[in-house]
This record gives structure tokens, C-alpha cells and sequence, in this order.
């Protein structure tokens, strides 16, 4: 079955004041999956993924998502991607509902389906009943799945989701993951996902990057990196064992 | 045109819940009540048994009360208020990581400042005709003398070159809001503009006219004039000098010219006083109508270029 590329970058490079940040980057995501984004922290993962938003714009070299330019046509490649950055961004002197309500608008959704839209999200995250709460006064937990909740009242095509489990405990941890599978399973988001837990990125992902340096050292589904990088035979490979031997030959 | 909407609804919301915007405006609410009071009863005082002269509802704008007249109070703490209300906005959004989660939203990014800046706008609206409405209030109460027609008109043009006058400001502070990743940084830097041309233009003109002129002694009129057009020139730079500039003839009916009187003879002030009557207002408005071009220019030119730069800008989550 041909799988249709969402995202795809030719030769993408950054450079801020003479360093590079992105080096030459090519990767490509498919419809429908769970590409792990991994790397040390540093290595251009988040610039990346603000080029493939068009937030900044690539020294050279091509992006594409959805087969559009984000630098062309901002507005449609911005309506078709969720985007949680690290630390979330969210206003911390409104509450939950009028933050989300204050995205849906930015989203010009319609103004009778956004309420239910909220409840709905809200519940689905378990924050319905600290709704009312100023999100200044959220726990890191708390406002991670409110990014979620962002997420599913945007309902777009594709997520980045910029190391989304970073400082979390085991058990939000836990909950973000499943978050994560149910967005692809039912609503059939496309997720580029950066994080460095790589256990559990290991049981979520299809396919994974590893970035190192502004370069894409390795990509492409785990157990065909495992046959490279570890011998064949290795049956039970850990991303982790992948991971650090990229990381100590770059 | 719906997404502007939703920003400067929620800019507004965020102005009026702060405790800053209240703060100020207590305060100028309070300032010009009570020197509208003071004004008012003083021309009370002043005019017992005397004819009532025309335009005098303009006189409490224009009278000193205590300390100064409300238009010379806007003229040198209006600014401030544009300050207040602008030197945070895009840097502080930067700071708390909100902004590039607004910018990745479907909007442009001009939606952004435009949507912020016209916020300010309409708050700058609502104070400045709210003290105007509370002095001519009081005015009434004071002095029992309801305004007429063309004072209304005056009043009106009055506001609007008020609210460009502080418009400017606000697009001075969210120009180096942009400029600046520190609140307290461009806080300082709008504050020291601020200062430069509120106190710094006018002793600077006197200086260079010193030194440029050769000896004004009252024996040499042509140095007194010179001098007097460099110090006028000079001061031309500063926006609130075109600001009372502009509003000097537009609340004050009796002045034909918004040059500072040069002194001049008994004889020369007899022969002016022939010619005392008040100007129309269409006249007065043909006066000032190059200050308000230049206002408006200045607020343009200020806008402008925040608007180049913020889109240039890199936009980094931290």
C-alpha cells in the first residue's frame, strides 16, 4: 500500500548568526503514523519542527507539509497542524475553558459548536473539574493534558509534539502515551513526536529519527536500525541501545 | 477580519483585569476631577458680576487649576499612559513562552500587533472621553453654563488629536517591546525617550539658538526673530510640541497662530487687540491641520517600523 508523505524536507538548513543549527536535513513522515523524533537536547529538533510550522524560515533547502510551502501559505499549513511546544504557552491568568475557547476562536471555529467541543475535551483528559481553575495555578501534569485537550478541540491532521512528557510523573506519563496512541488510532492524526523517554517511545512509534548535531543520522522503522546498528539476532533490541550507539559514534 | 476580533477582545479583557491600567486610571480620573473643581470654581469667582464671555466651557480645559490646565496635563502624562499600556506587550507574550503559541495558530502575523495596538486604541479612547465627559460634568455643576455648538465641535477635535497624540506613544512602547526581549529594558528605554523630548528638546533648542545667533539684544530684532525660528524649529522634533501645537488653537478660539507670542511693544499689543474676536472653527482647523498630518505621519512611520521588524523576527519557543 503507497502511503501518502506528509511531511517532507529536502536538504533543510538553519543557520542563527553563523552556527548551524540545522544541517542538510532530509526526513520524511507518513499518513498516519507515529514518527519518534529523538536526539540530545540541542541537536535542532525544535527548530525543525518551527521551520515545518513556517515560524521561522529555513536558511535553504525545502519543506513541505501536506505538499504545501509553510513559508508560502502560512494559514493553511498552521490550520492543519497541532502544535505543543515545550512548556505549552499557555496564558496563565485565564482558566482552562477560556483558554481553550480563546484557540478554537484563533481556529475560527463556529461559536455554538466550541462549548461542547471544550466539555467534551476536558473530560476526555480528566480536567473537567478543575476547568474553572487559572491555568497559572496548573501542575506540569495538568497542563500537559491541557495541551491535549488544545489538540483535540483543534482536530487537525497533524500533531508535533515537542517533548510532551518532559518533568512528568510515571503515571501522567502513562496517561500522555495513551493520549498520544488514541489520537492516532481514532482520530487518524499524523504525530511527529520528540522525546528522550525512549522506552516509551519504543512502544508507540512506527518509524523513528534520530537527530544529532543538526543531522539526521539514522531514520526509518526500529527493527530495521536494530539489524543495522546491533547484528542481526538481537530479538529484544531497546531503542536505547539504537540510541547510544549513534550518539557516541557522531 | 473575525481573527482581529478575537484578539482584541482579548487584549481588552486583559487591560481591564490588570491591576496596572486601574491604577492609572485612577489616578488621571482623580487628577482631573479636582482640577477641573478648581478650575471650575475659580472661574466662577473670577466672572461673579461680570458679563458672561463667549467659549468660556473651553476655559476648563484650558484655565490652570491648581497646578495646570487638563490639556497641558495630557500633553506632558499622556504619553505616559500610551507607555504603560504598550511596553510589554509583544516581549512579555516572548517571555512566557505564549507567543509562539499564538503565532501558530492559523493567523498572520500582522493580525497580531494590529489586533494589540488597536486595543490600546480603544482604551486610550475610553479614558480620554471618560475625563472629558467627567470634567464637562463637573463644569456643569460649577459653573451652571452649558456648552455651545461649535465648543462641542472644538471638544471633539479636541479628543481626536488627543488620542493620535497617545497612540503614538503606545505604537513608541510596542516598537521597542518588540525591539527589546526584557520588560524592564524597553520599560526604560521608552521612559528615557519619553523624558528626552518631553524636557531635553525644548532646553536643547535654547541652547543651539544661543549658539547660533549672534547677540539677540532687544536692539537687534532680526537676531531676536532668528532666534526665535530656530528655537521653534527645533522644538519641532519633539511630538509634544506639535501635540500643543495642534490643540493650542483648536481649544483656545482666541489664538490665531500657534507660535509662542513674541513680546512687543504697548503700541503693537493695542493694535493686535483690534483684532481679538475668536476664530471659526474651520479656521482654527486649517491652522493645525499640518500638526495633526505630522502626528499622524510620526504614528505611522513608528508603526511601521515595528511592524517590519516583528516580521522578520525569529521566532523561538524560549
Amino acid at each position: 500500500m503507497e502511503t501518502r508523505a506528509i511531511i517532507e524536507t529536502k536538504e533543510l538548513t538553519k543557520i542563527y548568526n553563523g552556527d548551524v543549527a540545522v544541517d542538510h536535513l532530509s526526513f520524511k513522515v507518513d499518513e498516519g503514523e507515529i514518527f519518534g523524533f529523538l536526539g540530545p537536547n540541542g541537536a535542532g529538533k525544535t527548530t525543525t519542527l518551527l521551520m515545518l510550522l513556517g515560524l521561522t524560515e529555513p536558511t535553504s533547502g525545502s519543506v513541505r507539509v501536506l505538499g504545501l510551502d509553510p513559508t508560502r501559505d502560512p494559514i493553511k499549513v498552521k490550520s492543519a497542524i497541532g502544535y505543543l511546544q515545550e512548556n505549552m504557552g499557555f496564558y496563565s491568568d485565564l482558566n482552562a475553558v477560556q483558554m481553550l475557547r480563546f484557540v478554537a476562536e484563533l481556529n475560527c471555529l463556529s461559536g455554538s459548536e466550541i462549548s461542547g467541543r471544550i466539555e467534551d475535551a476536558l473530560d476526555k483528559v480528566g480536567l473537567a473539574q478543575e476547568s474553572q481553575k487559572k491555568i497559572g495555578a496548573y501542575s506540569r501534569g495538568m497542563r500537559q493534558r491541557l495541551g491535549f485537550a488544545e489538540l483535540l478541540i483543534k482536530d487537525s491532521k497533524v500533531a508535533f509534539l515537542d517533548e510532551p512528557t518532559l518533568g512528568l510523573d510515571p503515571d501522567v506519563t502513562n496517561r500522555i502515551m495513551e493520549l498520544i496512541e488514541g489520537l492516532c488510532r481514532e482520530r487518524k492524526m499524523t504525530i511527529l513526536l520528540s522525546s528522550h523517554l525512549l522506552h516509551q517511545v519504543q512502544k508507540i512509534c512506527n518509524r523513528v529519527g534520530i537527530m544529532i548535531k543538526g543531522q539526521m543520522v539514522a531514520q526509518g522503522p526500529m527493527d530495521r536500525l536494530a539489524k543495522e546498528k546491533l547484528g542481526i539476532g538481537h530479538e529484544k533490541f531497546s531503542l536505547e541501545e539504537i540510541y547510544m550507539k549513534y550518539f557516541q559514534e557522531a | 477580519m473575525h481573527v482581529i476580533k478575537v484578539i482584541i477582545k482579548k487584549e481588552l479583557a486583559d487591560h481591564f483585569s490588570s491591576y496596572r491600567f486601574v491604577i492609572i486610571f485612577a489616578l488621571i480620573a482623580m487628577i482631573s476631577l479636582i482640577s477641573a473643581y478648581m478650575v471650575g470654581l475659580n472661574i466662577r469667582q473670577q466672572l461673579e458680576g461680570v458679563a458672561k464671555p463667549r467659549f468660556i466651557f473651553l476655559m476648563l480645559f484650558t484655565a490652570p487649576g491648581a497646578m495646570f490646565s487638563l490639556v497641558q496635563f495630557v500633553a506632558f502624562f499622556g504619553p505616559l499612559v500610551g507607555l504603560i499600556l504598550g511596553f510589554d506587550t509583544i516581549n512579555r507574550e516572548r517571555n512566557e513562552g505564549t507567543l509562539s503559541k499564538l503565532l501558530s495558530q492559523p493567523i498572520y502575523r500582522d493580525v497580531v500587533i494590529n489586533g494589540k495596538f488597536l486595543a490600546g486604541l480603544t482604551m486610550i479612547t475610553i479614558m480620554l472621553v471618560s475625563i472629558v465627559l467627567v470634567i464637562t460634568g463637573i463644569g456643569l455643576l460649577v459653573m451652571g453654563i452649558v456648552p455651545g455648538l461649535e465648543e462641542i465641535w472644538r471638544i471633539v477635535f479636541y479628543l481626536i488629536i488627543s488620542i493620535i497624540y497617545i497612540s503614538f506613544w503606545l505604537g513608541v512602547a510596542i516598537l521597542f517591546s518588540i525591539l527589546f526581549r526584557s520588560t524592564a529594558t524597553s520599560a526604560l528605554a521608552a521612559l528615557a525617550v519619553w523624558i528626552f523630548f518631553s524636557f531635553f528638546v525644548s532646553i536643547g533648542a535654547n541652547i543651539v539658538a544661543n549658539a547660533v545667533t549672534s547677540d539677540p539684544s532687544p536692539g537687534n530684532p532680526e537676531a531676536v526673530l532668528q532666534q526665535a525660528k530656530i528655537i521653534r524649529g527645533f522644538k519641532l522634533i519633539s511630538p509634544m510640541e506639535l501635540y500643543t501645537d495642534a490643540t493650542a488653537t483648536i481649544i483656545d478660539p482666541l489664538r490665531k497662530s500657534t507660535r509662542s507670542f513674541i513680546s512687543v511693544g504697548p503700541l503693537e499689543n493695542i493694535s493686535m487687540s483690534r483684532f481679538s474676536g475668536p476664530l471659526p472653527l474651520s479656521q482654527s482647523i486649517l491652522i493645525v491641520i499640518p500638526y495633526i498630518i505630522s502626528l499622524v505621519a510620526i504614528t505611522i512611520i513608528c508603526f511601521a517600523v515595528s511592524y517590519t521588524v516583528f516580521m522578520r523576527q525569529e521566532i523561538r519557543s524560549l
